[in-house]
């Protein structure tokens, strides 16, 4: 007989396969359909639009392990594919994803003329965008760092690529993989709903989803729509958590590289359910038989040849030159072709002017970084301080991290409408709605993590107020509230596209600065201008993060580290 | 296994060949770092050889040639007559710190080496139950190496180089990481293994800084010099299985093994101190273990002079440590070291009886007497305008003459020195040296 649990878990899981099976169907069928069809505010359109929404979520995250696998391998075992790959992928992290979503679309539309999956692959496209780079960029750096007592081991034991790969390496990438791939899901929605309504020039789409309800909603001035939208995201995000990530987490502990025993195991009901069920397991069998085969299957089957440090080889010193060359080349062409292009159309004062109303942005990120630092980390530091509430808080700062502020946006633009105020200060406000977060969760885990010893050590010697706070338990905190400011400070930046211009009906409001630029001129179609204000704020957001974020980060480390 | 009347095993085969092996590194400026300068030996059937040698003389470097994990700068490696580029089937190999894979259970990571051998899967199943029942870990299949113990996760090891029917079992200081009871165990469980032919391998190569757990397993033992790493002895070991640990002969050979190792070192470091002068590679410890050593030796029962093998019984420390702790004394002349005493000098003896500050003044004395270096570092405290100079200004001084490794290790031992004996101060944050009036000795 099926147990209990099979009776909770068998339901669920094909409750799950019917709905992904009904919502893919809509994504193959014929431009016409979407355009005849238009979005209904009609709240039990709801579901419906939370499955196309979360489709996309799960295409974009599969793109984007795709793409971590190949590229970050690609990254750690070639010499000479690291120095291009590594530099793009840090680039491409600071690159604007709503500031290129016009060419995308345009890309898509124009590979599947006439179908809905042209726009669907453009939306996806920019959520994959949201969360490939980061997680890349891990993979690799933990490809970097493979212990040598186990790279050795599996040296000595003659592993072969393939099995060095899914037993050595893949593996103890895992822990940091799921960690990456939480923060850019959480990442991930805010892009999904400002991508699924887009218009470039002439071309209007609104794919369903509650990106495209909520849009819809703005343009009919419904408040009442706008909450089931807040309502149903909401569920949404909580079910995706207990059903992909709480599991997620989990299965990663096992795959931490410390041999001793965690002190706290994470838990996932969820993960129980299907372990404690008779029959499901049974419905796995195919799929461990396969993984078994995959694993064992006699690909690439050679041991990595002679000498070796850190499994790259160390040879070739004319064909490295012949490489360098052209790949100096190469990017010599292209600048020159992106400076031709931007040439044509336009002239210094263009130039001017972006990097003017960078600076207005760059100045709201820093004040807003500021601010919100001041209100959040003495209040995540007095919630660290107290395990209990810490332990209900931080899923719920997590949870509005991952929450697409941009749904919020309504309410703040009709008190700013409302009280008539100046949009160049308030609209700054969207900016770090959604971001602000990452400080107040990084804040409560550094204070968690704080040794208990040291804050019972500084309670004995009478250590209390400004005192207290700047030897006692800022350094301590230190390293995760710079984490923590550097995302918000990135997200901030890529809020900026969609908040520094907004609409209520009729009403819009649009502050001086580079997002509202590129909105602009994405609107317009004015693909050189488009260009412009990427490249521009893609320089912002490199000078930033070299002057000051990395610098504060290395510096955190050096001289704050507790152990 | 062995007879007492064990003869060298010249005409026995030899399995695994190291000849005329030489590793360098390059240096940014200068010549390149010598690691190992021309070692030959060989290991043959039937035999366990270990490679003794103090921590830095190049031992674990030279155990991955004979892997074929590294590719030696000169010489070369044969493994049953070819010559090794890579690492071989047949030659299997035990890690300090078990290596395991965490995410692997016990079974899996026993079966890993068969997989990779191409062997079939229930094969590797059964071979890799044989190997953990043998080692015996039989119910603790499915565990994770997390689960486990130090002794348990090192049986593992094991069992993971054991079941691939390896020729050569080569071992890395196994039983460095675990603590002495469960070595003690497993280190008599190996050879009971190894006595009774069970294991089926040909010989074994073992790399340790233990005398005693060199005495105790060997057959023939390579003591190593460091600085380039050299051979310094080859000896034999002519007792028979099991060894006694406290039977006369075995101390006699550790006694001897234990001078030869001091000796070989102190005729470095004299050569070493006349070349480079302020460049003199300083050991890596505490002024506070010199202090505690020196305290130690003056009292009863050892009233100034002690054997290196009794003291560290009474220290609790292996070689590995107790010889770094009496070179510094040695340098800072406090105590001398002849053939395997320790013995404190007349300065040393002033110092063990002293108040804490009359043993900081003493020892400032002898430290700028001494060694050049903290006399150098006064120096140019003293010429500059504000008595500040950073790490930097000495750092490069000392690569002239040493290994990165090896000048940040003297540099961070004359810090330590020079804060107790109050010659100069260090800040870490700025890596400063600077010189305080009113410390100063």
């Amino acid at each position: 007989m099926p147990n209990r649990w099979d009776l909770i878990a068998f339901p669920l899981i094909l409750t799950l396969l019917v709905l992904l099976a009904l919502g893919a169907k809509g994504t193959l069928a014929p431009l016409a359909v979407v355009q005849s069809t238009p979005i209904s505010l009609d709240p039990t359109m709801l579901p419906g639009y939370a499955v196309r929404t979360v489709l996309r979520m799960l295409a974009a995250m599969a793109a984007s392990l795709l793409f971590t696998l190949t590229y970050g391998t690609l990254a750690a075992k070639s010499r000479r594919a690291e120095i291009i790959l590594i530099p793009i992928l840090d680039v491409l992290q600071s690159v604007p994803i709503l500031g290129y979503i016009s060419f995308t679309v345009v890309f898509f539309m124009n590979l599947f003329p006439g179908r809905v999956l042209g726009a669907e692959l453009a939306s996806i496209f920019a959520v994959f965008t949201s969360q490939a780079w980061n997680m890349a960029f891990s993979f690799y750096q933990s490809l970097r760092t493979i212990p040598q007592d186990i790279d050795e081991a599996s040296r000595a034991f003659r592993f072969s690529s393939w099995q060095r790969f899914w037993r050595l390496e893949a593996p103890f990438a895992v822990p940091g993989l799921v960690w990456n791939m939480m923060m850019s899901m959480s990442g991930g929605w805010f892009f999904v709903v400002a991508s699924e309504a887009i218009s470039v020039g002439q071309q209007q789409i609104a794919l369903p989803g509650i990106g495209s309800y909520v849009a819809l909603a703005i343009e009919s001035k419904n408040l009442g729509a706008i909450g089931w939208a807040l309502f149903t995201m909401t569920l949404v995000i909580i079910i995706y958590d207990q059903l992909m990530f709480r599991p997620l987490v989990v299965w990663a502990d096992h795959f931490r590289y410390e041999q001793a025993a965690a002190q706290t195991v994470p838990h996932s009901w969820f993960l129980n359910t299907l372990q404690h069920a008779k029959y499901l397991p049974l419905t796995f069998r195919p799929f461990e038989y396969l993984a078994n085969r995959i694993l064992r299957a006699p690909i690439l089957n050679t041991t990595i040849p002679g000498p070796l440090t850190n499994g790259r080889t160390t040879r070739g010193h004319a064909v490295d030159v012949l490489w360098y060359s052209v790949v100096i080349l190469m990017a010599l062409c292209g600048t020159g072709i992106v400076v031709r292009y931007l040439a044509a159309a336009l002239d210094w004062r263009d130039i001017l002017t972006a990097f003017q109303l960078g600076a207005y942005t760059l100045i709201r990120v820093a004040l807003l970084i500021a601010v919100t630092s001041l209100i959040w980390v003495p209040i995540g530091v007095s919630i660290g301080l107290r395990p209990h509430l810490a332990e209900t808080i931080q899923p719920l700062a997590q949870f509005l991290a991952a929450f697409p502020a941009n749904l919020l946006f309504p309410f703040v633009v009709i008190f700013i409408v409302h009280f008539n105020l100046n949009p160049d200060i308030w609209l700054s406000s969207l900016m770090i709605l959604g971001t602000q977060w990452y400080i107040l969760f990084n804040v409560i885990a550094g204070t968690t993590a704080y040794p208990t010893d040291f804050l019972e050590a500084a309670d004995n010697f009478q250590i209390h107020g400004w005192k207290w706070w700047r030897n006692v338990i800022l350094p301590g905190i230190f390293p995760y509230y710079v984490t923590g400011a550097i995302t918000a400070s990135g997200g901030s930046w890529n809020a900026s596209i969609v908040a520094e211009t907004v609409s209520w009906g009729q009403t819009h409001l649009t502050a001086h600065g580079l997002g509202a630029y590129i909105a602009e001129m994405t609107a317009e179609a004015d693909y050189p201008r488009i260009v412009l204000g990427i490249a521009v704020m893609s320089a912002y957001v490199i000078f930033f993060n070299r002057v000051l974020w990395r610098r504060l980060y290395h510096y955190g480390e050096r001289h704050f580290r507790l152990d | 296994m062995l007879e007492t009347d064990y003869k060298p095993a010249i005409t026995k085969k030899i399995v695994l060949d190291l000849y005329g092996i030489r590793q360098t590194f390059p240096r940014p400026n200068g010549a390149p770092a010598i690691i190992l300068d021309d070692i030959s030996l060989n290991l043959h059937e039937g035999e366990i050889v270990g490679v003794l040698g103090r921590s830095g003389c190049g031992k674990s470097t030279l155990l991955r040639i004979a892997a074929g994990l590294i590719t030696p700068t000169d010489g070369f490696v044969t493994f049953q007559g070819k010559r090794l580029d890579r690492p071989a089937k047949g030659i299997a190999m035990v890690f300090q710190t078990f290596a395991l894979f965490p995410w692997l259970t016990v079974l899996e990571n026993v079966m890993a080496g068969l997989d990779a051998l191409g062997v079939k899967e229930a094969d590797a199943h059964e071979k890799a139950l044989a190997a953990i029942d043998l080692i015996g870990l039989d119910g603790f299949e499915t565990a994770y190496p997390r689960e486990l113990s130090g002794g348990m996760r090192q049986r593992v090891g094991f069992a993971r180089a054991l079941v691939v029917d390896p020729t050569v079992l080569l071992m890395d200081e196994p039983f460095s990481a675990l603590d002495v009871l469960t070595g003690q165990t497993l280190r008599a469980d190996l050879i009971d293994l190894w006595t009774e032919g069970k294991l089926g391998i040909k010989s074994i190569m073992l790399v340790t800084h233990n005398i005693e757990e060199a005495v105790f397993l060997c057959d023939r033992i390579i003591v190593l010099a460091a600085n380039p790493g050299r051979v310094a002895a080859k000896l034999e070991v002519p007792i028979p299985q099991p060894r006694e640990r406290l039977s006369p002969a075995f101390q006699e050979i550790v006694d001897d093994i234990y001078a030869r190792m001091t000796a070989g070192h102190s005729s470095a470091r004299g050569a070493k101190t006349a070349l480079a002068g302020t460049a003199m590679h300083l050991p890596v410890v505490s002024s506070h273990r010199i202090a505690d050593l020196l305290v130690m030796l003056a009292a009863p029962p050892f009233e100034g002079k002690a054997d290196l093998r009794t003291l560290a019984g009474q220290l609790h420390l292996d070689s590995d440590q107790l010889l770094p702790l009496a070179d510094a004394a040695q340098i800072l002349g406090f105590a001398e070291m002849s053939n395997v005493t320790l013995q404190l000098t007349a300065a040393g003896k002033i110092f063990a009886e002293d108040t804490p500050d009359g043993r900081k003044r003493l020892f400032a004395e002898h430290l700028l007497r001494s060694v050049p270096l903290a006399a150098h570092i006064r120096h140019v405290l003293l010429e500059r305008p504000f008595h500040a100079a950073p790490r930097n200004r000495f750092l490069p001084e000392l690569e002239d003459h040493l290994s990165p490794h090896e000048a940040g290790q003297t540099l961070n031992a004359i810090i330590d020195w020079g804060r107790y004996a109050e010659i100069f101060a260090y800040d870490r944050k700025h890596h400063m040296f600077s010189f305080n009036q009113d410390s100063s000795a």
